[in-house]
């Protein structure tokens, strides 16, 4: 039986590797909370300039931290469990980092846990509102089928 | 000249497609691909000096739409004198109190305003819709409840743009598209955080 040849397979594997490289975007912080985010259908828009958008995640934290930082629900900021007075912080330097004309455009991606309660979402807004971040989004999965008369 | 009869030996490549795996594999792990999504608001303004103040709102111009405790739907306009709903039901509620199609006495009043650079509309441009919440109010209610009034405002731009362009929303032009955004203008309005019934 002649043998395969496999002289075409790294060419083959590497359009397989750009296509990653283009399509996906680095991981920036490692979530140490559990969120399943809500549904929507026809209301949800996808959100098109990555470099604009931060996020801020709020649920319970993953097993491994219940330990130290219990079960109810907590904010995530960057990479460490936060108060909702740190977010001013938050918003102050994730401006710093961003280009001079981005600046106003800057979003607040809100990745809440479906369960958790409004308090604690309610007090991040309010920092928000204080730290002039008023763009923000409530980040939702966008089901399927689509229920339009 | 003695080895000008050789050919040059071939690099031996069967190791690049490993090579390559390896990278692949990298790739994938380190990267994500979901693309964010979700539901889009503008919060106020903060302003200190403004939670007291009481804006002279007519009261068939406001509805007000209550999650509370027990994640009940809790609706008061000016024809639904208090009332426990369910989710289903408040797209259409919401419409009708937006757009006010019969002239309602008790729904927000009809007013002329001119859309900038187009022309002037019958619109109920001073409807306030108030959603409150309490602290314990679920997310998911809320969300959906977000969603529900997104949804209300976006089919009546729809109708509107059936009406006045003869096409659907989506199809319109970036200025025909901000026109139904003036006729139907998002007014939702986030009271204060209060606890409610305590």
């Amino acid at each position: 039986m002649p043998e395969l040849n496999t002289s075409s397979l790294p060419d083959l594997i590497f359009t397989v590797l750009f296509f990653f490289m283009m399509v996906t975007s680095m991981r920036e912080e490692e979530v140490k909370v559990q969120y399943k985010t809500p549904n929507g259908t026809s209301e949800i828009e996808k959100l098109e300039k990555k470099s604009l958008v931060s996020h801020i995640y709020i649920g319970p934290p993953l097993a491994q931290w219940r330990a130290i930082y219990g079960s109810a629900p907590r904010i995530q900021l960057n990479d460490a469990f936060a108060n909702p007075e740190d977010v001013r912080d938050f918003v102050r330097a994730e401006r710093e980092g961003m280009v001079e004309h981005d600046k106003p455009f800057m979003k607040m991606s809100l990745k809440v846990d479906k369960g958790t309660e409004m308090g604690i979402v309610t007090d991040v807004k309010q920092e928000l509102r204080k730290a002039k971040a008023q763009n923000i989004v409530y980040s939702a999965g966008k089901e399927k089928t689509q229920e339009r008369k | 000249m003695g080895k000008s009869g050789r050919k040059v030996p071939g690099l031996n490549q069967s190791s690049t497609a490993d090579i390559s795996f390896i990278l692949l594999i990298f790739f994938l792990v380190t990267t994500s691909m979901d693309t964010d999504s979700g539901l889009s608001r503008r919060l106020p303004d903060w302003d200190p000096d403004a939670v007291d103040q009481k804006l002279e709102i007519k009261e068939r111009n406001v509805m007000t739409v209550q999650v509370n405790k027990q994640n009940e739907i809790f609706i008061k306009n000016g024809v639904i004198k208090g009332q426990v709903i369910d989710i289903s039901e408040l797209k259409d509620i919401a419409k009708e109190f937006i757009a006010n199609p019969n002239d309602n006495a008790n729904l927000p009043v009809k007013e002329e305003y001119v859309i900038p650079d187009f022309r002037p509309v019958v619109t109920t441009i001073k409807h306030v819709i108030s959603l409150q919440t309490d602290r314990v109010t679920n997310y998911e209610i809320y969300f959906k409840v977000q969603h529900e009034l997104s949804r209300a405002y976006s089919e009546l731009r729809t109708e509107w743009c059936k009406q006045t362009f003869g096409k659907a929303y989506e199809d319109c032009t970036d200025d025909q598209k901000s026109y139904a955004r003036a006729m139907y203008a998002s007014k939702i309005s986030e009271a204060e955080p209060r606890t409610y019934g305590e």
